[in-house]
């Protein structure tokens, strides 16, 4: 038993079959309740009332935002090293979703913005840093687009994901060189004595539990649609081949 | 490898090759901006320094699409790629002939467009280093951008869309220098971190555009 098992579509398939039912379910019951719990059951902040509460759609989404793309380098490493098409599938799976992601987090961030810092936008290092990263996915799912070849597009986007990784990183720090930060600092971390109160906090864990599992559930069902799309490609080959 | 830097250079300077049109174009973006915000000197002073960057790497960007896509259609790039020089060595080569035929003419240029936007004086010597420094970085970083386009059709709009975030950190370490030292400020941290970025992008980036060139010329 290891996980390479899995780089087999077929094995692949019947496990996420398997498991896609309690992984929907799972999210839409961790979301709900981490929404309902934070939206209703949280008191309002003392200064900003309850705007606090887009905190809860606005840090699991740029959670998820950044581990997609960390995703995505994992298996196009995978996909590099070991050559297993079912990786380079997840990667792209993955990429849709994570633009989405970032979308939630940009658009959710400039509503809290607009009455608390009083504009929609500022040039903030991290606000600046997740554009670029927006900029990032939507060139490697250009670069997906654009070729035929399934093979090729799988390569030259793998190794467009190493570099725009390292490039990302670079652009992070270069932006926060470049100017000096409105956004808060982080709101949950393992080694700081003032997170948020536990009562934002443990609605808000719930909630990114919720956005991981639907994460991984969207992942699973996109590569499930990608490997089916290739199978019916390959057969449409063959049929073509023997006519 | 001497001899394929001549050939390219040759390449592009004789009829055909596109050298200059970069330089047109970076001294036809500069005369656009005052057009666009304004002939305020004092404005243009302050902007000066960022609009020269912008301008000079926009110059790079447009000029990528001819790097490896004459070669790929007339078939030599697949000769290169059989030849016993390593293609790392080869695409290191091409950018260093892009370099020449494009980045350096900015670099020379862009004291003259400097005058043209009131830049302050202290700041010319400062703009000449980073873009020294910088426009390496851009070509290097540009030939990974057109490897990995070289295949397709139509493919320079993707290829900017691909490039242009990979331009962030240098774009912006590069316009600190010349910015600082336009204003006078100590320019020592953003120049030693852009040398790095030219340095790393150097050493490295010709293994990934070699990697995507062989994927392509598969």
């Amino acid at each position: 038993m290891s996980i390479w098992e899995y780089a087999n579509p077929k094995k692949f398939l019947a496990t996420t079959e398997k498991v896609m039912p309690a992984l929907w379910a799972g999210s839409a019951v961790l979301i709900t309740v981490g929404l309902v719990w934070g939206f209703f059951f949280t008191p309002d902040d003392y200064r900003q009332g309850s705007t606090v509460k887009i905190i809860f759609l606005h840090v699991p989404s740029a959670l998820m935002a950044i581990n997609a793309w960390f995703m995505m380098l994992v298996t196009s490493l995978v996909w590099v090293i070991r050559r297993h098409h079912v990786s380079a599938l997840a990667a792209r799976a993955a990429a849709p979703v994570g633009v989405v992601m970032t979308v939630i987090a940009l658009i959710t961030g400039a509503i809290w913005g607009q009455p608390m810092w009083g504009t929609w936008w500022a040039w903030d290092p991290r606000l600046t840093s997740f554009l670029v990263l927006f900029l990032f996915y939507l060139g490697y799912i250009a670069l997906w687009e654009a070729i035929d070849n399934p093979d090729t597009a799988a390569d030259l986007t793998s190794i467009l994901c190493l570099v725009g990784s390292v490039f990302a990183v670079l652009s992070r720090y270069a932006v926060n060189f470049w100017n000096q930060g409105l956004h808060q600092g982080a709101s949950l971390s393992l080694d700081k004595k003032e997170n948020v109160a536990d009562a934002f906090s443990n609605p808000l864990y719930v909630c990114m539990a919720g956005f991981v599992l639907l994460f991984i559930a969207l992942v699973f069902y996109r590569t499930g649609t990608e490997i089916r799309a290739r199978r019916i490609k390959a057969l449409m080959a063959r049929e073509r081949l023997e006519a | 490898m001497i001899a394929l830097l001549l050939r390219d250079l040759k390449l592009a300077l004789r009829a055909g090759g596109g050298f200059g049109l970069g330089l047109a174009f970076f001294l036809i973006v500069t005369v656009m901006v005052p057009f666009s915000v304004g002939p305020q000197s004092e404005l243009l002073a302050r902007i000066a320094p960022g609009v020269l960057w912008l301008g000079a790497l926009l110059a790079c960007l447009l000029s990528l699409d001819r790097l490896l896509a004459l070669d790929w259609e007339d078939g030599s790039l697949d000769l290169l790629a059989t030849a016993p020089l390593p293609l790392e060595s080869t695409v290191t080569i091409k950018a260093l002939a892009h370099w020449i035929t494009t980045g350096l003419p900015l670099v020379m240029a862009a004291p003259v467009l400097g005058v043209l936007l009131n830049l302050p004086a202290a700041g010319f010597q400062w703009l000449v280093i980073s873009l020294l420094l910088g426009t390496p970085a851009l070509s290097v970083i540009g030939t990974f951008g057109a490897a990995l386009t070289v295949g397709l059709k139509r493919g320079g709009l993707l290829m900017s869309l691909l490039v242009m975030p990979l331009y962030v950190p240098t774009l912006i370490f590069g316009s600190e220098v010349a910015r600082r030292g336009a204003e006078g400020m100590a320019v020592q941290t953003p120049l030693l971190l852009l040398a790095g970025i030219s340095a790393a992008s150097i050493a490295l980036l010709p293994f990934a555009s070699a990697a995507v060139l062989r994927v392509n010329l598969r």
